[in-house]
Order: C-alpha cells, then structure tokens, then sequence
C-alpha cells in the first residue's frame, strides 16, 4: 500500500506544475535577472561600481528625484561606496541645505545632512511632470519581479533579493522609441516594456556617454564602460546600496551565525542521542 | 479505549509495575503523589512505594537536587564506559551554547547606545572668526548650548589678574584657553549647579549670571559666588586652522 | 500547594527561606524539571517550545525595535528605516522581528496541525485546545497590528480592509468602525492605537500560555499513540529528556530563521510596504503576510448574497472559520484519539492539510485568475472552502461514527517495546509511533 504521505507529497507537486500551465488573466511581464556582486550569501558590493552608480545618481537621478534617507556621511561608512571623510566633507558642502537655525533658513551642507532633494517644492513638480517623482531613497526594495513556480521556491535557497535592482535596471534599459504594434502611448508618455502598462511618465534617462566615468588618477574609462546599460547597471547597484546599506555586514554576520547555529545544533543532537540512549522509546 | 483510575496528573497507577532504569523512580513519585486523588487502593500502593522512594532518596548523596542527580548517576551506572567523554560533550555544549548567549546579549544592549545620527552630530566645526571682538555666540554641540566669547583684552587681564586662591574651583585662565588663541574662550552653556544656562556679560565679575539660584562666573567662565561647585566646563576643542575650531 | 511531598528538598538556607515565602524553585523543579512526560513524544511536539522561544524573541527584539520607533502617521515609515540604517545593530533586530512573526507563525501552523492529527483537542484537554485557539486568536491580532506600524502602503491598506470588515456586521457595523479607527479612516489614530495594543497584547498572550502549560499538566500530555499514561514506565522526567530534545529542535528551527532574516529579510514581505501609505492610492495588488492567506481566501470566497449580503456572509465564514475551532472538541466523535490508529480519518485529515496549503495560494491570487477551463479562483476555491467547514462539521462527526480504528497498544511502554521493524507496515497489534 502506498504510504498516503507519499501520495500527498506527488499530489502538491503536481498542483504546482500544473498551475503555470493554465491560461493567465493579465500579463506577466518578464524580466531578465542580471548578475549582481551583491546577490546570495557571498555577496558584497562592488565599490567601485557603487561610486560609479553614485555618479549617475548625482548627474542624471537626483534632479527630479529626492533620496531624503540617505545622509552624506552614510557615503564614507564601511560597506558603501568608501568615499573619505574629506571627499564627503567637500561633497556636501556644496549642497546648500535647509536649517532654521541658521542665517536666512539655509546653511552650506554638512557630512551629518540628509540628501538635500531637488530644490523643488512638490507643487512645482506636480506642475512639471504631473506627478512627485517618487523619492529613490528605498526604490530598489519596493520593486520587484515576478518569480513564477517554481522559481519562486528556488528564491527561497537562493536567497534572491535583487528584484529591485533587476527591475530597475530593466526599466531604465527597457525604453522603446517607437511603441511595438499594436500599443498606443499617451501624449506625454514614453514606450517601456517593463513598466507595468507600458506608458511611462519619465523620459529615457539614460544615453551613452552621458556620464564621464573616471579612473583613480584621472584618465577616463574605457568606452564600453560608459553605455546606458552600464549606467543602468551601477546606479541600479548604487540604489541597492541606498535602500540596504547594512548588506554586507548583515551578511557576513549571518554566515557566521549559521556556522554557530550547525555547530551547536550538531552539539545538541549528540547531548540528545546521549540522555536518550538507554530510554526505551 | 482503555483509561485507567486517574489522578488530578491524569496519571493512572497501575498497582504493581515491573523493575525500570530507575531514573525518575524520586521524582515522579512524589510529583504525583501529590496531586493523587485516586481511589484508596491505588493510593495505597503509591504510598508504599513514595515511602521507599524517599528512603532511597535520603540514601543518596544529600544536599544536591536528587531527581536530575538521579539521572545522571544512574546513565554512570548503567552503561558508561567513559564518563570523561560524557562530561566533556555536555560542557562543550554548555560552553557553546554560552557563546550564543552572550553574541546574542551584546546588540541587544548595545542598540541603546547613541546610534549613527547622534554620533554624527557628536562634533562640530565653528569659525570663530564670525563672533566679533566683545561679544558671545551660542552654538549648539551634543545638545547642549556651548559659549564662544571673542573677549577683549581687559577680560583676559582681569581673569589673569585674579589670585587662585579666590577662586572655589582654581583654575588658570591660561589653562582655560588654547595656546595662541587666548581671546577665544569655548565653554559649555550650563550651570555646573543645576544646569540651568547662565546669562552673558551679567553679574559682579563681568561674565556669567545664573538667574535660576545666583551663582556667578568671570571673564573666564570660572565660579566665584553662588553655589555652583565647579567652574563652566570647557569641552575638548581643537583650532583646526587659525579661526575654525572643531568641538567633539 | 502543599510544600512537604515533592522532592525537592533545599538545604541551603537560602533557599529554604524561600521556599517557605515563595516556592518557586519547588514549582519549577516540579513542572519544568520532574514533571512526568510520556517517553514517545516525537519531534512534532517540539512546537510548544520552539513557540515559547519565538514569543520570547518577538518580545525582546519589539522592545528594542519600540525604543526607536515613532507612531506618528508622518514619521513611522521613516522611523523604521532608521532603526535599519543608524541603530547600532538596527538591521539585524528589525529582520528578526519581522522574519520571526513568519517563524512563529509556521511554528503555530505545526504545533495546530499536530493536535488536529493526534487529536490533543480530546477530552478531557478540551480547555488546553481552547486557550490553544485563543492564544491563535491574540497571535493574530498581534501580528495585523504589528504589520501596520511601518506605514507602508500594504500597512495602511490591509488596515483599512480588515477594519471594514466590522462594517459588515448590520446595525453596529459603522459606529464600531469608528470606534476601532478612531476616526472616519484609518489615520493617526489608528496607528497610535493598534501601537499601544501591539506592544500589550504578547503579554496577555503569555499570560494565556501560562494557562495553557497549566491546562497541559493537569492531564498531562497527549502522545503520538494516543494511549494514556498508564504507569511511570512510561514517562521520563521532562528534564533533561525534554528540556535538551526541545533545545535542539530551537537550535534547528534558529537555522531557517537565521537564513531568512540575515539573508532574505524581506523575500516572506511584500515590496509595496516600502512605499510610504497613501490614502488616495490603493496598490494593484493587496495581500495579507502568508500566514493569514487561507483565512483571507475564505473571506473572499463568499462573494454571493444568500439570505445575508454577500460581505456580511464572507465575515461570516472568516469569523466562523477560525471560532470553528472552538468546537473541535465535541464535533469529533471518534472514541480513538490518535489519528496513527485511524485509517479513514487520516486520509480526510491529508486532503484537509493540502486543502488548508490550497486556501493559502488562493488567498494570493487574484480572484479572477483562471484555474480550470472558464473557472477562476472566484469559483474553485468555494470548494476549498466547503471542504474546509465540511470537515470540521461534517467528516469529523461522521468518521468517528463509521470508522473501524485499528486496534491500539495497551500503553506506551507495550508500544515502544513491540515496535515492528521499519521494513514492516501495518503489522498486527501496535503500529510505529513516528519518531
């Protein structure tokens, strides 16, 4: 007789399956995963390329869009892009910043400030875009992509969290100049597959060439280095950063705790084996 | 199915059982001869058997907690043939299983130390060439206000000119101002009283006044009446360049 | 509590000092270290302690997260992304709070689904399954609120929808709807409320564990067999025999809970809750946090009038679906206790397990995906939904009566020592109590 475990076991699997295999509703729009320093338990930033996606940031970004969780000093804290406490003492300062206390309501930043914004009041987007855009300051954990099963299982022991920067990059990457058959694109709006509805307020912010990469003594980056798909790329990595900047050391420390967490439960289960030995049970 | 007599433990008693490791023989006995309300006989029988076990009980090494006791001296008798080995593993788990006690105890106390934003506002930098001969500016530094006072050159004489032993909490001016920069006096804002924040170019000695209960400070912020014990604290500075001083 | 007949006999002064003001060591050392457990418990009834370690741990980790935290409808969101990003250890101890709600919730799901299997809901630990299920309820409540306080937008939404359900409830509906919000929507108020609640209620439902525990030592524990205790031949003392098995199975259960929360904190969540609430916009997509997604599937599920509006009856089944539980006791009629012995109800019990695993991805989808041909979600999970209440009040009743149970051992000690070989199945006379 077949052990009605079993049974029930085959009996979830193939409900799994099967399910993908029936007719959707609406669209599920795709998205290509990209390979990210900073994905699995291993994984790190790059800091370089969070430098280089700060760049972007600063140049393309943060001109219409606000990133008020993120501080000055947060750009010289381990784990992050490693700027120096000079270089982000220069930095802010030429950012001016809102202070009541200061003469006139405005003072020169400081490395303890928060990303000062754009300087435009909300109105006055509203008035412009029709819309705030939204602050970038968490972005890459409020996207995600969509894990059919059993991807979505697999996600689980692969640790995968980089839905954000996958969509992210995608988006920015995904801009079609003329919309595919059949689409129609609002006055004002701009082709996308990626986003969802395909009607994107944004233009295309990204071209190649845009941002002059530099190298550490000056000379500038090859030219591969400067197409929007790589600026795509480390700003997507950059706003990670942003939103998680703890990932390095939250993930290191988590290896570690995993190790001790084996460790002791191997420990136990022989403290188990051996109270128990001699019970009959 | 079958339910024998129960105890409030909903133990039944069997009136007779078979010899077994007698590993909880102390224990559960009196555990459930405490809450039994069995019928007469069963009661009985656990009565006699409570009775030999306490004997057995007092028999064993006293002053120590018999039922864990019994267990692990009678694993020892049964079947160990390596009582050093047993010894050792429940240590090295014990010594592990502290490890992770105390990993785990740290963060949970350190969270309450001042996180990363307060950290960042732990020092400030000041141009004290914004503060003009003659007069005082309040900044704030760690929460608290702080005095930066561009004297003039008779408040430096008259708080150089003072004898110590006038003073309740002697105290130099020199060693109350940087080398080189000996107009520029950086004080804490608070009463070394009760912390209350003293009024500026006030009071008998032509520097501070504290209106909360009249103590009053000189041209160096040093206490020279009133009930504050110690003069206005200075906090660590440093010039990082001719005017701009970074405190914290 | 009588002070003379235990074994417990302090000979340090000290503790006899206290022990005649307070015998607390007494107390322990007869329900925590002494206490007779039956010696075939398997690891499915590790649960109880790997609950108490997580209550324990969402306490200790809340009240670090409450030291940081700001209830204020414009500052809550960013306050706990300050906890995550400035807090000395912040990312960490948010991770494992919020993963550790999921955790405790799987350990919850485990510990119910075993009193179903071994039926621990019969007499005469009926009032254990009842503070059971009332402690489920406060868990629950506990964890709604909890997951409203960052303010997101699948905070502020999953409020206002499950805060609209007591509109349903005809006549009182609306006022007790703004009793509960304290206001017309859900706003300050609210958050400030379900704040203080939050931060009460895991100490009520502690309290309800202690009566639980307590409800759980006057008859003593149920065992994979069913059989009752008949003899200390079949007990062992719960320390260290217990106190250990259940440290290991903790120390296992930390393995998984580490996994998430160091690695995937928020892979169990829901991105739209990084997006700060607005109540002007609702997000294309609400979802409750998975543990509550079955119920949530049977709420949706009743989307048709039948005497009552179809709202109303859909807050019906959701209510009726938990306070179901409460009767459990009574509605299974079989004189056999564990379902090891009970062919036909373990093959209702499997199908109820994959059903209850069903409700919960419906509870994800979106009512009018497809399923089967034309039929969507809307209709298929109405059978989930009626074998889910067909269970409770129809099978259970009827298996009781119907059932031929196979024959059980005389009591534990006969079980564990006339276990059959693992290569044979369904022998005669006692069958393996799984291990």
């Amino acid at each position: 007789m077949i052990k009605i475990s079993t049974i029930f076991a085959a009996g979830l699997i193939a409900m799994g399956l099967a399910v993908p295999a029936l007719a959707q509703e609406h669209e599920v729009i795709t998205v290509e995963r990209q390979a990210w320093s900073f994905g699995g338990i291993f994984g790190k930033y790059d800091e370089h390329q969070l430098q280089r996606g700060f760049q972007v940031f600063q140049a393309v970004c943060s001109n219409c869009h606000g990133a008020k969780l993120l501080a000055f000093r947060n750009l010289e804290e381990e784990g992050g892009p490693g700027f120096t406490e000079e270089q982000v003492k220069a930095l802010a300062a030429t950012y001016t910043v809102n202070d009541p206390d200061a003469e006139g309501g405005t003072r020169k930043g400081l490395p303890s400030d928060r990303w000062p914004g754009t300087g435009q009041t909300d109105a006055d987007q509203i008035a412009a875009f029709g819309l705030v855009p939204p602050d970038l300051s968490v972005m890459a954990k409020a996207r995600a992509i969509a894990s059919p099963f059993p991807q979505w299982v697999f996600n689980y022991f692969t640790t995968y969290s980089e839905g954000g920067p996958d969509y992210i990059h995608a988006l920015l990457t995904g801009y079609e100049e003329t919309p595919p058959e059949g689409a129609s694109v609002p006055e004002g709006k701009f082709y996308n597959h990626i986003f969802p509805g395909h009607a994107i307020g944004m233009p295309p912010p990204l071209a190649d060439g845009q941002v002059p990469y530099a190298n550490e003594d000056g000379s500038a980056a090859p030219p591969e280095m400067l197409t929007a798909d790589q600026y795509a790329r480390d700003v997507s990595a950059f706003l990670m950063w942003v939103a998680e900047p703890h990932l390095n050391d939250q993930k290191a420390g988590g290896f570690r705790v995993l190790a001790f967490l084996i460790v002791f439960a191997v420990l136990m289960w022989f403290v188990k084996q051996r109270l128990w030995r001699n019970v009959e049970h | 199915m079958p339910r024998g007599p129960k105890s409030s433990c909903g133990y039944s008693v069997a009136a007779g059982f078979s010899p077994v490791p007698p590993v909880w023989t102390s224990s559960g006995e009196s555990a459930k001869r405490r809450h039994n309300h069995a019928p007469v006989r069963a009661g009985e029988a656990i009565a006699a058997r409570a009775a030999g076990a306490r004997k057995a009980a007092q028999n064993q090494t006293s002053g120590r907690d018999s039922s864990t006791l019994a267990t692990e001296s009678n694993l020892a008798h049964s079947d160990q043939p390596n009582p050093g080995r047993r010894d050792f593993l429940y240590v090295a788990t014990a010594a592990v299983g502290a490890v992770g006690v105390g990993a785990v105890a740290w963060p949970v106390i350190n969270q309450m130390n001042p996180d990363a934003s307060v950290l960042a506002m732990a020092s400030t930098e000041f141009d004290t060439a914004s503060v003009e001969e003659g007069s005082s500016v309040t900044i704030k530094w760690r929460g608290s206000p702080v005095f930066v006072r561009h004297r003039t050159a008779e408040e430096i004489e008259e708080a150089r000119a003072t004898p110590l032993s006038d003073l309740k909490d002697p105290e130099t001016d020199e060693h109350r101002v940087k080398d080189g920069h000996e107009a520029i006096l950086v004080m804490v804002g608070l009463c070394t009283h009760l912390g209350c924040v003293p009024v500026g170019e006030s009071g008998e000695f032509g520097g501070w006044y504290c209106p909360c209960h009249g103590s009053q400070y000189d041209t160096s912020g040093r206490i020279r009446k009133g009930p504050a014990p110690k003069n206005l604290v200075i906090p660590p500075y440093q010039f990082l360049g001719d005017t701009v001083i970074q405190i914290g | 509590m009588a002070s003379h007949s235990s074994s417990y006999n302090p000979t340090n002064p000290i503790e006899k000092w206290l022990d005649d003001r307070l015998p607390i060591l007494r107390f322990s050392k007869e329900h925590l270290m002494d206490y007779p457990t039956p010696k075939n418990l398997n690891y499915w009834w590790t649960g109880g302690a790997i609950l108490v370690f997580m209550l324990a741990s969402q306490i200790v980790t809340g009240i670090v997260l409450a030291m940081h935290y700001t209830p204020q409808v414009d500052l809550a969101f960013e306050s706990v992304e300050l906890i995550r990003r400035d807090v000395n250890g912040g990312r960490v101890i948010q991770s494992l709070h919020a993963v550790g709600a999921s955790m405790f919730f799987a350990a919850l799901y485990i510990h119910i689904f075993r009193g179903l299997f071994f039926g621990s809901y019969k007499a005469p630990r009926e009032i254990l399954w009842i503070l059971g299920v009332i402690i489920f309820l406060l868990s629950m409540a506990t964890a709604f609120m909890g997951y409203v306080l960052p303010w997101g937008q699948m905070s502020f939404w999953a409020a206002a929808v499950i805060t609209n359900i007591f509109a349903a409830i005809p006549v009182v509906g609306d006022p007790i709807l703004q009793l509960l919000r304290g206001g017309f929507a859900v706003d300050n108020p609210t958050l400030n409320r379900f704040f203080a609640l939050h931060y009460l209620l895991p100490f009520i439902i502690a309290a309800v564990v202690a009566l639980h525990v307590w409800a759980l030592h006057v008859p003593g524990n149920n065992n994979p067999i069913g059989v009752e205790v008949k003899s200390e031949r079949d007990t062992v003392p719960f320390h260290p025999f217990y106190t250990m098995k259940d440290f290991f199975a903790v120390v296992v259960f930390c393995i998984p809970f580490a996994w998430f929360a160091f690695f995937a904190p928020d892979i169990l969540g829901h991105p739209d809750n990084y997006i700060q609430a607005n109540p002007l916009q609702t997000p294309a997509h609400i979802v409750p946090e998975w543990y509550f997604l079955p119920f949530y599937a049977i709420l949706r599920a009743i989307d048709f009038n039948f005497i009552l509006d179809s709202k109303l009856l859909g807050v019906i089944a959701f209510g009726g679906s938990i306070l179901i539980l409460f009767f459990l006791p009574w509605l299974d009629t079989s004189k056999v206790r564990s379902g090891t012995f009970r062919p036909m109800f373990k093959w209702f019990y499997w199908v109820f397990v994959a059903n209850f695993i069903l409700l919960t991805w419906y509870g994800a989808q979106t009512p009018d995906m497809k399923i089967i041909g034309n039929f969507t979600v809307a209709d298929t999970s109405k059978l989930s939904v009626l074998y889910y209440f067909a269970y409770f009040l129809v099978i259970l009743p009827l298996v009781g009566w119907f059932e031929t149970p196979r024959p059980l051992p005389n009591s534990i000690s006969e079980a564990v020592l006339t276990k059959p070989p693992a290569s044979v199945s369904g022998a005669a006379g006692s069958s393996p109590a799984a291990h």
